[in-house]
This record gives structure tokens, sequence and C-alpha cells, in this order.
């Protein structure tokens, strides 16, 4: 191991989130290293959204720390987080609506080229803007659809494109909420490859129901249990701990096993 | 390949040839329609369309619905009156056609000022903000006569020799000039404005202002500079118009006015960019030509908003678009007959009603007249049976034709519909 390769990209210290009396997460503590895949997984409830929801800057936590490249950033307002180098995506598409796909990946990568407020420069001039936006068209598959508005796009259309929004900007932490929910087997184990290739080189966090998936791609899983890291391991560890099987029934993670080998190699 | 090479299509061309008309209807414009009138109403109309384009800045491409854009018009209006009076007074030397320019300085530092309170809430608490701020103005106004004049308003004389090249601003004709080409520039530059990161940005916060945030912008900035670009032409707007009136009352900051923006920029269509340049128009027809036709002109003005609301929400420019697009794909012939059918009765139906409303008009309002009207030519006792059966039966006869030629025209627009969807899916697949 270098040392690039074991520097923290985030880290979570002691992290807690109320709402009025509920304590949803409870003192949640995580290490990422630059460049590697962890999967949250975890129950209904467990509190991975709201999870995602404090590392990108939506809610602050009630208390602990969130560390981003070493840097404080627990409280921080969304825009503020992105500009340090963490992206998300949601599990319900999050798009502009009305804008077309092509436009939807150039807004998504003005703030990174530098481009801010600016009112005296035309986008169709922004020749680095335009072709980033074309690149990550290009991966996603969606060139043909360059103008099609974001709101008349199949759905598997709009997962990709909520994808190209995280990614456009180049950001080195990426967060994936269910990226592939409400997909068929097809798509997500196209999907699951599209991921593979836009997280090459960076850090990934990812919440997943379909244990294929978490399988396939996670370097380590995170369990995550009544707002609580209860094993944080690689796959094979987690599925052998038995503190996991216990509160996660076990048995459908070692049902999906198999399962997930196929979409590993998808 | 570069992205100018990509973007060159045959639309390229057409814009210049779009830009060029729109050159060429000011220009002509006076020329076509030249009683003093006329001049009045066009120099008006032009700067109903800077007026409405300003705001459709906010309304449609940031999703702002402002109760109180005529804040900045407005006091962009009353700060290039004290200027042109400063002017006047020998106080300040600056050309009268740079006047404007103090209303639109003006207009965008309130907009900066109020604006930053404004902006940083979205949807109904911008709404009620502006509401509140309109109010606030609109009370200024009375308690500081000072500056506001009181109820005469403040007046100037935009005749301010030594005439430069001849012109002394002294003619109407001379004023349409300058507005015209104000409003060719301000369109051009708003447009511009459009096909920029902080417009592209602006179009995001409307579609999806969460996002936004998560893709780097902060939203509440990119709402208040575009407040501020919007509060700037609305100051050029005032500006124009208190040369134009060589008045200046506290109307100009009313909820009345900013209501007119509002209703304006929706009817001529909010979502497209030309749409405002519709709506400051009609502004204009409606404010000044309608309201000399009848007295009960708001009324019609409510229920055609209301209409247009429920029906056409994108308002004339949406209409336009929506039958180009038709006529693009060759469906728009087989609709023709149907337009002729939802007119002819349509028109019989607004004969019928009208009728009555005028009738009711004339008894409640004109008593002293007597109840004897003429109404298109006919005369008509509001106190005789006949003429109230008459407009009843025209209305109730227009309104079933209409209705029936509407749901025919229903079925052939759905199906017209239906087939460009179908078209544009074969071309994409091949």
């Amino acid at each position: 191991m270098t040392d690039a390769a074991a520097r923290i990209a985030l880290e979570l210290r002691d992290v807690h989130k109320r709402f009025g009396k509920t304590e949803i997460i409870r003192g949640a503590s995580l290490q990422v290293n630059a460049g590697e895949r962890v999967a949250i997984i975890g129950p209904n409830g467990a509190g991975k959204s709201t999870l995602f929801n404090l590392i990108s800057g939506r809610f602050a936590p009630s208390s602990g720390e969130i560390l981003l490249n070493g840097a404080r950033i627990d409280g921080a307002a969304p825009h503020r987080i992105n500009r340090l180098g963490l992206a998300r995506s949601f599990q319900v598409s999050n798009l502009f609506t009305h804008l077309s796909v092509f436009e939807n990946l150039r807004c998504a990568v003005l703030w990174s080229l530098g481009y801010r407020y600016a009112f005296w420069r035309f986008l169709a001039g922004l020749h680095d803007a335009n072709e980033r936006a074309r690149q990550v068209m290009a991966l996603l598959q969606l060139d043909r659809r360059r103008d099609v508005l974001a709101m008349n796009l199949t759905y598997a259309e709009q997962r990709a494109l909520e994808i190209g929004l995280t990614i456009a900007g180049g950001a080195d932490v990426l967060l994936l909420d269910e990226p592939t929910a409400g997909m068929s087997k097809s798509e997500t184990r196209r999907f699951v490859q599209l991921i593979r290739t836009v997280t090459e080189g960076k850090t990934l966090l990812t919440v997943e129901h379909d244990m294929g998936v978490v399988f396939g791609l996670a370097d380590r899983i995170a369990v995550l249990v009544y707002g609580e890291v209860i094993a944080f391991d690689t796959p094979e560890a987690v599925r052998a701990n038995p503190r996991v099987q216990e509160a996660y029934l076990g048995s459908s993670i070692a049902q999906t096993s198999a399962h997930a080998d196929d979409a590993g190699d998808a | 390949m570069t992205e100018r090479a990509f973007h060159f299509r045959p639309h390229d061309v057409g814009r210049w040839a779009v830009w060029s008309g729109y050159a060429l209807v000011l220009l002509l414009a006076p020329l076509v329609f030249s009683s003093s009138l006329s001049q009045t109403l066009l120099s008006q109309m032009g700067v109903a369309i800077i007026a409405c384009l300003s705001y459709n800045i906010l309304l449609g491409q940031g999703g702002m619905l402002s109760f109180g854009h005529a804040v900045y018009s407005g006091l962009g209006g009353f700060l290039a009156i004290h200027t042109l009076n400063l002017v006047g007074a020998g106080a300040l030397h600056l050309p009268v056609s740079l006047v404007p320019m103090a209303g639109g300085l003006a207009g965008l530092f309130f907009a900066a000022l109020l604006g930053f309170v404004t902006t940083r809430k979205s949807g109904t608490t911008f709404a009620m903000i502006t509401l509140g701020i309109g109010e606030l103005v609109w009370s200024m106004s009375l308690m500081l006569p000072e500056f506001f004049g009181g109820e005469g308003g403040v007046t100037s004389n935009r005749v301010v020799p030594p005439a430069t090249l001849g012109i002394t601003f002294g003619p109407q004709i001379q004023v349409y000039w300058l507005i015209a080409l104000y409003c060719f520039v301000c369109t051009a530059l708003m447009f511009a404005f459009t096909r920029t990161p902080l417009g592209r940005m602006l179009n995001a916060v409307r579609d999806n202002p969460e996002r936004v945030a998560f893709i780097g912008y902060d939203t509440q900035r990119v709402r208040w500079f575009a407040f501020m670009i919007a509060g700037l032409f609305a100051g050029i707007a005032g500006g124009l118009a208190a040369i134009n009136f060589e008045l200046a009352t506290a109307e100009v900051v009313s909820a009345q006015r900013s209501g007119a923006y509002l209703l304006f920029t929706f009817l001529g269509g909010s979502t497209a960019f030309f749409g405002p340049i519709i709506g400051g128009v009609l502004m204009v027809l409606a404010t000044v030509v309608l309201s000399q036709l009848t007295k009960a002109w708001l009324l019609y003005l409510g229920f055609a908003f209301v209409l247009m609301v429920m029906y056409a929400p994108g308002g004339v420019a949406g209409l336009v678009l929506a039958n180009l697009r038709l006529a693009a794909f060759g469906r728009l012939r087989p609709l023709l007959r149907g337009y002729l059918a939802l007119a002819v009765a349509g028109a019989l139906a607004l004969t019928g009603a009208s009728a009555m409303i005028e009738m009711l008009y004339q008894l409640q309002l004109n008593e002293a007249l007597g109840p004897v009207m003429t109404f298109c030519g006919v005369s008509l006792d509001a106190k005789g049976a006949s003429a109230w059966i008459g407009a009843a039966v025209l209305l109730a006869a227009g309104g079933a034709a209409f209705e029936l030629a509407r749901r025919r025209f229903r079925v052939r627009w759905d199906e017209a519909q239906a087939d460009i969807e179908r078209e544009t899916t074969r071309r994409e697949a091949a």
C-alpha cells in the first residue's frame, strides 16, 4: 500500500443526528480511504439516507465531526462541500427537468471549470465546458438524446443522467444514493459497469439495497443498524460477521452472495 | 470539432433574419402608423417591452413570481426624472439620451439592496416578500413628497438646449427613436444574457434549486445577481417612461403597475424569450386603447387572463410556438378550418356577452345618459327586454357552437400531436 492509497478521503467521527426527540444517527464513525469503493448497507430506517444528507450538507449533524480530505465540513452549505470536491446523487432523480440532457451536464461542469456567475461570456464559447459535457454524455451513452428535455427521458436514462450530474464536476469523492433503484436486472448489470467506469480512481460511497451490486462493486462494506456502524470490513468478512448476520437478517446476505458474484462478473 | 461548427444550423441563419426583422419593425412602425396617437402608443410599447422582458428574467427564466417589479422600474423613473431636472437646471452635464441610464443604475442599486433580502428565499416566501417591499415603497412615496412629488408627482422638461444634431427630444417621434434604440439594444442584451453561464444557471435554479446547490452553486447568489440584472433593465424602462411622459407619479411604483407586469408578461408568454415582447404590446393596447373603448376593460382583461392561465399557460407565444411546430410537420393546414370555426363561434359569444356587460355598465355608471346606447354600430335600449334577449341568445348560440367546435378541434389537435410524437420517435430511431 502506498501513502496515497492509505490517505483518508472522508472521515466521520461520532456523528449524531436528532430530529426532535428521535435520534436517527447515534454515533456513526467511518474512515474511507482515497480511491476506495465503500457500500453502506443496513435495514430500512437504519439512517443510510440521513447519513448521506449529513455528509453532503443537506442537514447539519447534531454533534460529531465530518472531515473531507482532512478539512471539517460538518454543517457547511451543500455548495461549499461540493466545491471542496464532494458530489452526490439522489435516490429519486433530481434533474433540471426543463433543460436538455446536454444543458443539464453543462450546468454541472460550469462551477468546477471556474465560470462561476459569469454573465459576460457566451456558453457556446466555453469550449472546455462543452467538451467536458459532451464527454460525460458519451460516457453515459446519451449522445443520441442530446437535445431531449430531462423530463422526457426514460427512467433508466434519467438514472444515468443523475449519475452524470454527480460526476461531471470532477469531484474526487462521490456519494451515490441507490444508483440502481427501480432498475431491471439487465439495466442494473449495465449500470454497475457504468459506475465502475466513472468512479475509476475516485473515492466512492454508495447506499445500495441490491446485494448483487454491493458485493460486486464494493472494496469494503459498512453496515449501519439503528444509526450505528456495527461493522466495516471487506465483503467476505462482513458476510461472516455474526453481529451482522444477527442484526441484518444474515440469511439474505448469504442467499444473495451467489447472485452477487454474477453481477460482479458483468 | 469545435462547438461553433457543431452548432451551425439553419436556425442560426433564421436568428439573423429574426433580429433584422425586429429592427425593421421598430424602424417601420412609426412610418406605417404615423399619427401622433400612434407615435405615443408606439413609444409606450417600446418601454413596456423592456419592462416585461426584464420582469420575465424573474418569472420565466428564474421561476421567481414577483409582485413588486414596479419598485425597480418606478424608482428608476423617479431617479431619471430628478436627473433630467438637474440636467435642465444646468447642474449636471449629461445628454438627455443617457438619462435612462441613470434610471437603470437606480434600478440596479435598489435591486441589489432590496433584492439581497428578497432573493434569500424562493417560491411563496419570495412572492410574499416582493409584495411586502412593494407596499413599503408605495407607502414611502406618500411619506416622502420631496422625492416622490406627492399627489402631483414630479414633472420635468425633456427639451434641454442646446440641441445636438438637431435632436431636441421635443417632437414625440424623436423620443420614439430613442426608445426604439434602447428597446432593441436592451432586448439583444437580455437575449444574450440567456446564453451565458449565469443565465443558464438561473434556469437550473428555476427547475431545481436543491440540485443546483449540489453542483457547487449558491442558489441565493444566482437569484440575487439575476434580480439585479432584471432591476437594471426595469430601471432603464422607468427612465425612458419618465422622459416620454415628462412626469413620474407614485403610480409608477404601485402594486397595480407590478400586477400589470405580471399579467401581461404571462399573457404574452413567459416560457418563450419573445413572449414578453408580445406582452408589452398587449399592455399598451389594453391600458391605453381598450380602456378608451370601454369602461369594462379590466373585466375583459381579467377574463382573458383567467382563460389564458387555464387553457394556454404558455401565453400567446406558447400558442405561436405550438402552431409553428404543427406547421413544421405539415400538420397546420387540416386545423385551419377548426380555427375558423372557433373564431366565428367565439366572436358571436363574445359579442353577446359584451353587449350584456356594456348594457349593465350603461345602467349602472352612465345613468345620466339614459338607457339607449350604441354597441357595435347598433342602437340598444339597456332597459328594454329585446336587447337583453337578443344578447342572451347570441351568447347562448355562440357559446354552444364554440363548445362543439372546441370538442372537434380538441380531437384533431390531439391526433396531430400524436402523429408528431410518432414522427419524432421514428426520426430519432432512424
